[in-house]
């Protein structure tokens, strides 16, 4: 940590874990959350980008392999989960794979180097991993669950939408309004997990690694221990995002 | 938990991403991937053809080679066949040879001999001739007595 001694371990967790933001309210806005989210995401597009403007279907260079293996990868995940043929499926599983690798992997970075950094041009708040910041995931979540509706009611149709959450699990009309609020908790459950696991997870992993970088020069161990772990992690939650992901588009469309 | 407007910025950031994915990084992509599966599918398919292509190659090459083996024995065979008989002619034809050599041969002395013995026959009648005359000590009118001279040279 070494940020002087005048601050305590508590304001110094604190004051890591707040968003530089303008704005009152409502209308506030994380800079730091929208700057890196957009940089990483801008780092995603155009790395593939170059790679399909010059994707040749010969022997494929390094950088087109390695872009093909996470494209085959993603592929066979819709594949293996989707039986239908939807266009944006497979591109939003891409992209919400590799956004959200990009931004947790932001967590590998050690805590104070950026906020350090950007102390220097005068900055007092930088948060560098976007997806501890509920915003961010509840943007993914919230993006994923409006084409769960719009897919719902594109295959089913409004009728059809709304007689799967009236008319089971419970099959008498009695028991409808029943059926209505159970079926409402099961939709909406979904990008709300979504987004609280992602956000849960990559919050605590990061308020560890602050943790971690108050207990002096045993950090240095420990911190590489806890990284490690963050090898697992980092890739799991982004491969448990896109799967659910995929696994809610193609719930949305199966129809009874 | 404070959600506030960045929650907006990030969804419109989202929405764009995806877009641009969904029209410019994904497509060209897994078509390029695709495209390169159909080749390698294509040439592993071809390779077995080939190889399948090969197996019957030495197949037919492995019978073709049999029968002109085959042919060759065969040709062979009636080159000795025809040996033999060529030798056959020849000998009966060198024997026929033989014999009418032969057979002239044993004419020409036939006529040689006979020829001869007549020779000798006229030599003896007139030796014969000569001899009376000589004991006779006078000539014998070898007309008037040619009957008897005749008759004594037939008698040889």
């Amino acid at each position: 940590m070494s940020s002087g001694a005048e601050i305590t371990s508590q304001e110094y967790i604190k004051h890591h874990l707040t968003n530089l933001s303008v704005g009152e309210g409502f209308m506030t806005v994380h800079i730091d959350t929208l700057g890196w989210s957009v940089f990483l995401g801008l780092v995603f597009i155009m790395l593939f980008r170059s790679v399909a403007k010059k994707a040749s279907t010969g022997v494929p260079g390094r950088l087109q392999c390695a872009v093909e293996m996470v494209v085959e990868f993603v592929d066979d995940s819709v594949k293996s989960t989707f039986h239908g043929k939807n266009p944006v499926i497979a591109p939003l599983a891409l992209t919400i794979f590799v956004w959200v690798l990009l931004m947790n992997a932001m967590d590998w970075v050690p805590v104070d180097l950026i906020p350090r950094i950007f102390e220097l041009f005068g900055v007092n708040y930088m948060k560098a991993v976007p997806t501890t910041d509920p915003n961010m995931t509840f943007a993914l979540a919230l993006g994923v669950f409006v084409l769960i509706l719009y897919y719902s009611i594109k295959v089913k149709g409004i009728g059809g939408f709304i007689k799967e959450l009236t008319t089971q699990p419970f099959g008498h009309w009695s028991l409808y309004p029943v059926n209505f609020i159970l079926e409402m908790v099961t939709l909406l459950a979904r990008p709300l997990s979504l987004a609280l696991r992602l956000f849960g997870n990559m919050y605590a992993g990061e308020l560890i690694f602050l943790l971690i970088a108050t207990i002096g020069v045993f950090q240095l161990p420990v911190h590489f221990l806890w990284a490690a772990f963050h090898l697992l992690i980092i890739p799991l939650q982004a491969f448990i995002f896109m799967m659910l992901t995929i696994l809610y588009l193609s719930l949305a469309h199966e129809d009874h | 938990m404070n959600l506030n407007m960045t929650l907006v910025g990030e969804l419109i950031a989202f929405i764009v991403f995806v877009i641009f994915c969904m029209k410019y990084v994904w497509p060209p992509i897994i078509g390029a991937i695709e495209a390169r599966q159909a080749i390698i599918a294509d040439g592993l398919a071809a390779s077995d053809r080939a190889a399948k292509d090969l197996e019957l190659a030495q197949e037919k090459a492995t019978a073709q080679l049999k029968e002109a083996k085959a042919q060759a024995a065969g040709i062979v065979e009636a080159a000795k066949k025809r040996e033999v008989q060529i030798i056959e002619e020849a000998a009966v034809k060198a024997h026929a040879e033989k014999d009418k050599i032969l057979a002239s041969g044993h004419a020409e002395i036939d006529t040689e001999r006979n020829q001869a013995k007549e020779e000798l026959r006229q030599q003896v009648a007139i030796l014969a001739v000569a001899g009376a005359e000589k004991i006779l000590e006078r000539s014998i009118d070898a007309a008037v007595h040619s009957d008897i001279l005749d008759k004594l040279v037939a008698e040889l």
